[in-house]
């Protein structure tokens, strides 16, 4: 599939601001994370700076974004629809969220309500921004259950790596807040690991032979194309990597995703200090690198059926 | 409503596509794209048609295979393909806004052009590739089994099919009710053995494909025997050129 910036920005963009709100408001139902003010207007306006860039950055990709709210109309049969309509659902807990904290600065149970109900639908919204691929039984390498698995942990992970920047950043620590990246580092990289060995050893039922239905004579082969040049299809559907390069880009978001924020979250262990701060920023950095080229790959690897009839013998 | 509709007539439009008599003319390619550029859905772009990358909108596309079996022996086989207009379509469930829609009355999978967003994301749910993106209208386009043809009263009856069927000049595609089981297409779907593409897609789609018939490989002994036609039928001088050129 032809890798789109604009989703793959959104995704990570999305991913993490949705998973540092999941965290947040987790955080503060159990009342572990600072009350501080600096700390709580970062954390809000960075949240939403992310998520809504992320919004408009897919709504503009469209060919008809002044359409783009009746894309709220078919939650019932489209995940796409469902996530458009979280996505904007969302933003009541999390606007009630900000005002009890930041202008009532109040904890009263509106405010452990508004923090629960904020966390849920960041997190159903990443869910349903997974589910968008997952539910497409034309790729293979998408419609599997490693993928909600995936897209959730590592919005988690992106999101903790930023409260915890976030955290040495505004002057606070909070010993949970790392151990808590190092873990869905961890769980992230182990997800992410087997959903690569997934799809290296496993492919979809659909072949030349059932796409053309000419099986029972034998091995099917394109002898020729309907048209000369590339036509949509191609364009959008017939995005081939080659597999060497692959395995170097999976390397790549092995190291920068999840071996070298783990290490530099491991120095911000040690407490406010500049060489935490810088750790934990760095952190960020190369995780969110890592992510958007997991999720180039993500494309970049995912066989439609379609180009069954286009000479590909697997999809 | 992108949902599928619940109650149906009954009525499945559809087509019929016999892969033993095809033979790659292309002449239902140009003739859908003809008729379609001034119809439901047009224009039905191209881009560049002259120059080096000429790109376009098409709803029908004919590829050819070659099929080789264990003997090493192969065929080609011309294979047309277009909407299958799915029972379980999933081009419609996925679309976000509802223009993409299943109609009750007959089966036929539109896109309506005033409120699709281009998403893309029918053309990613389609396995048979049967959405076209139009770059320059901004929205995506379909086969729409020629839906302002075959009920045109200003047409003469036996117009009213598909202009691919109508074009093809084998009679390779048959287009009728596949909900009805007494219908013409029907029964040939049944006597050739006709077969539904990716059945494991799980789409049940309504157009059926005929399959090629299974070559004869023996040299059957009622074969004509061309250099004894030849011996027997030459007069002398042709037996004299022959000789003398064979020297």
């Amino acid at each position: 599939m032809h890798p789109a910036l604009s989703v793959i920005f959104f995704t990570t963009a999305s991913g993490a601001g949705y998973g540092l709100l999941v965290l947040l408001g987790l955080g503060k139902a159990f009342d572990v994370v600072p009350h501080e003010l600096s700390f709580g207007v970062a954390t809000i306006v960075i949240a939403l700076v992310l998520i809504t860039t992320g919004l408009l950055s897919s709504t503009f990709h469209l060919g008809h974004p002044e359409r783009a709210w009746r894309a709220l109309s078919q939650w019932r049969s489209s995940w796409l629809s469902r996530e458009g309509v979280l996505a904007i659902v969302t933003y009541i807990p999390i606007l009630l969220f900000a005002y009890d904290w930041l202008l009532l600065e109040s904890v009263d149970t509106a405010y452990v309500l508004a923090a629960i109900l904020m966390s849920l639908f960041c997190l159903l919204t990443i869910y349903s921004t997974s589910m968008i691929y997952a539910s497409l039984k034309t790729v293979h390498a998408w419609s599997n259950h490693w993928v909600p698995f995936a897209y959730v942990s590592l919005a988690l992970m992106s999101g903790s790596i930023l409260i915890n920047a976030i955290l040495l950043i505004t002057g606070n620590y909070l010993a949970l807040m790392s151990y808590s990246s190092l873990a869905f580092i961890v769980i992230a990289l182990i997800i992410k690991l087997s959903y690569w060995r997934f799809i290296r050893q496993t492919q979809s039922l659909s072949t030349a032979e059932t796409a053309s239905g000419l099986g029972h004579l034998g091995k099917v082969s394109m002898v020729q194309s309907p048209h000369s040049q590339d036509n949509y299809l191609l364009k959008e559907m017939g995005y081939q990597i080659a597999r060497k390069h692959a395995d170097k880009l999976r390397r790549i978001s092995v190291m920068c995703g999840f071996v070298i924020p783990f290490l530099l979250t491991i120095i911000t262990l040690d407490g406010v200090n500049m060489l935490s701060l810088c750790s934990s920023v760095l952190a960020l950095i190369f995780c969110l690198f890592g992510i958007i080229v997991e999720r180039w790959l993500f494309f970049a690897e995912a066989k439609h059926t379609v180009m069954l009839y286009y000479g590909n013998t697997s999809a | 409503m992108t949902c599928l509709p619940k109650t149906s007539s009954g009525k499945k439009l559809g087509l019929v596509i016999d892969l033993d008599i095809c033979v790659g003319c292309h002449a239902c390619a140009t003739s859908c794209k003809e008729w379609n550029t001034s119809g439901y859905s047009a224009p039905l772009t191209d881009l560049d048609p002259y120059g080096a990358e000429p790109d376009g909108v098409w709803f029908n596309l004919v590829h050819s295979f070659e099929v080789k079996n264990e003997g090493g022996d192969s065929q080609t086989v011309n294979f047309p393909r277009s909407c299958l207009h799915c029972d379980d379509a999933p081009c419609v469930t996925v679309c976000p806004t509802g223009a993409s829609y299943k109609r009750e009355e007959d089966g036929i999978v539109l896109v309506n052009g005033d409120t699709c967003i281009d998403c893309k994301l029918c053309s990613w749910a389609c396995p048979y590739g049967a959405r076209e993106y139009d770059t320059d209208t901004g929205v995506m386009k379909k086969c729409t089994l020629c839906v302002d043809k075959i009920y045109n009263q200003n047409l003469p009856e036996h117009s009213r099919v598909p202009a691919c069927v109508a074009a093809c000049p084998t009679g390779a595609r048959s287009f009728g009710d596949l909900g009805d089981p007494n219908s013409g297409v029907s029964k040939l779907v049944k006597d050739r053995e006709g077969f539904d593409l990716m059945p494991e897609q799980g789409c049940s789609p309504v157009n059926k494909y005929l399959p090629p018939r299974v070559r004869q490989t023996e040299v059957r002994e009622d074969t004509p025997h061309l250099q004894a036609q030849v011996s027997d039928t030459a007069n002398a001088l042709l037996k004299w050129i022959d000789k003398a050129l064979s020297r």
